[in-house]
């Protein structure tokens, strides 16, 4: 007996996207660091690394961690103005235009990096 | 609007918690709400069907049910603008125990309010001067544009996060401690603004809308919601909780 | 998630929107031409600039991933409040001690 009808709204979604975000890069952040960390056995080590992931793929994944950063701190600033400004026209405009936004930081990222 | 179809099938939630959907056919007429096919059902088809009303008229909320995945007063929707090619599911209302069939239990809704200190508590007595409240000072403003929730538990069944948190004590009974909070006569507000702060309380809301989107009495319980966030982050702030 | 839990969760993410904007802007300015290893640790091998900027971060992400992973495990998995307060909390614990030792690795002279 699950009510799905209301999760079809472009807020609903927006909240969703954000707490996903969040959990990636969450799951994320430990690699990130453990990577860095290579640096600790010199920079042949890290160097190493950097070479291996001058793949497109790996690329590829990387422009998508900008996006999922971009959203993420763009999903909470929509958080933070609903809750500080309780306003309520054009979230929804609001919504799709941050995630846009994220979207396009991630795409000329990857566009340079490629 | 023409309507070929002579009659709707319609999917009743039929048992408690564990049941299942069986299927009627109704006839249609214009202007039908699905409170209208409920009681057809109840009154020609089968009479062991349980069901909740009160006014019939959009005003006491008692004929909350689940139509098509929302959670609607059925007096005040037609079948028409719900029914998708003559088709109809309704249940109870989610996020509830099942008593039966359609109806729900709502003491745990309003174990809620209690909880979030959503009664009144006075300052003064009847021997007192009735309290002088201006109804345009900014509190009473705030107050007043949320106070007519009629406890239909629309938005608590709306809530995904009433539905993942047991402990969270829902939009309206947060949207009633703010109403209390702006009541300048209302003598209990350190507790409330304390209950409100608590696990389970105002910080739990994840402004996911679904409350305001569905509130037939138009109420915006997220706002009243992000004002506690205020209220009770500057109180922290200051130390007082 | 009560009164406390929020207040750090929102300041800790109110610190991090310069920071991951410089962060990002870093990431391009850093892609420009291909990266090595000589290239980034040239910059912030003894530098207290890059020190204080990264350690700041991982600070606030500690504490802000961890409410954020808190929330998500009472609500989603079975957990119990408490447990998952458990759980986050060793989380926090990992994402300090990485990102620290991540810190000190591309810092230290």
């Amino acid at each position: 007996m699950t009510a799905l009808a209301h999760r079809q709204s472009v807020l609903w979604i927006a909240a969703l996207v954000h707490r996903l975000s969040g959990l990636a890069l969450a799951i994320f952040l430990p690699f990130h660091f453990l990577t860095l960390g290579l640096a600790i056995e010199g920079e042949a080590s890290l160097e190493k690394f950097l070479r291996w992931s001058d793949q497109p793929l790996v690329k590829l994944a990387e422009s998508g961690l900008i996006f999922l950063l971009m959203v993420h701190m763009l999903g909470g600033m929509r958080v933070f103005l609903i809750e500080n400004l309780a306003w309520h026209d054009r979230q929804k405009e609001l919504a799709a235009v941050a995630a846009a936004v994220a979207a396009l930081v991630a795409f000329i990222l990857l566009a340079r990096i490629l | 609007m023409a309507d070929s179809r002579s009659e709707l099938t319609v999917l009743l939630w039929r048992g408690a918690q564990e049941g299942r959907y069986e299927t009627y056919k109704v006839p249609s007429c214009e202007n039908q709400t699905v409170l209208d096919i409920v009681t057809f059902v109840q009154r020609h088809l089968d009479p062991t069907l349980s069901y909740r009303f009160a006014c019939r008229v959009g005003m006491c909320g008692s004929c909350a049910m689940t139509v098509n995945g929302r959670p609607r007063w059925t007096c005040r929707t037609h079948v028409a603008a719900v029914a998708k090619g003559g088709r109809l599911k309704i249940g109870p209302l989610a996020n509830l125990p099942v008593i039966k069939d359609l109806a729900t239990d709502l003491r745990p809704f309003f174990d809620k309010w209690q909880e979030a200190k959503g009664a009144f508590v006075p300052s003064q007595t009847r021997n007192d001067d009735i309290a002088r409240v201006r109804p345009d000072s900014a509190a009473r403003i705030a107050a007043d544009a949320a106070i007519e929730c009629i406890n239909c538990a629309i938005c608590y069944a709306a809530c995904d996060t009433v539905r993942w948190n047991s402990d969270y004590l829902g939009p309206a009974a947060l949207n009633r401690a703010w109403t209390l909070l702006n009541d300048e006569r209302d003598a209990g507000n350190a507790e409330r603004l304390r209950a409100v702060a608590a696990s389970g309380g105002c910080h739990a809301c994840h402004s996911h809308q679904s409350c305001q989107e569905l509130c037939p009495q138009l109420l915006n319980p997220t706002a009243s919601i992000a004002a506690l966030k205020r209220r009770t982050m500057w109180a922290y702030l200051r130390g007082e909780l | 998630m009560n009164v406390g839990l929020y207040v750090w969760q929102r300041l800790t993410a109110a610190l991090m929107v310069p920071l991951v904007l410089l962060h990002v802007v870093v990431i391009f300015y850093a892609t420009r031409k291909g990266l090595t290893a000589a290239d980034i640790l040239a910059r912030t091998r003894g530098s207290l600039a890059w020190a204080s900027f990264y350690g700041a971060f991982v600070v606030a992400v500690a504490v802000h991933a961890a409410i954020g992973v808190r929330n998500v495990l009472a609500e989603w998995s079975p957990l119990k409040s408490r447990d998952a307060g458990i759980l986050a909390g060793a989380f926090s614990v990992l994402l300090f001690l990485l990102g620290g030792r991540a810190v000190v690795a591309v810092v230290l002279p």
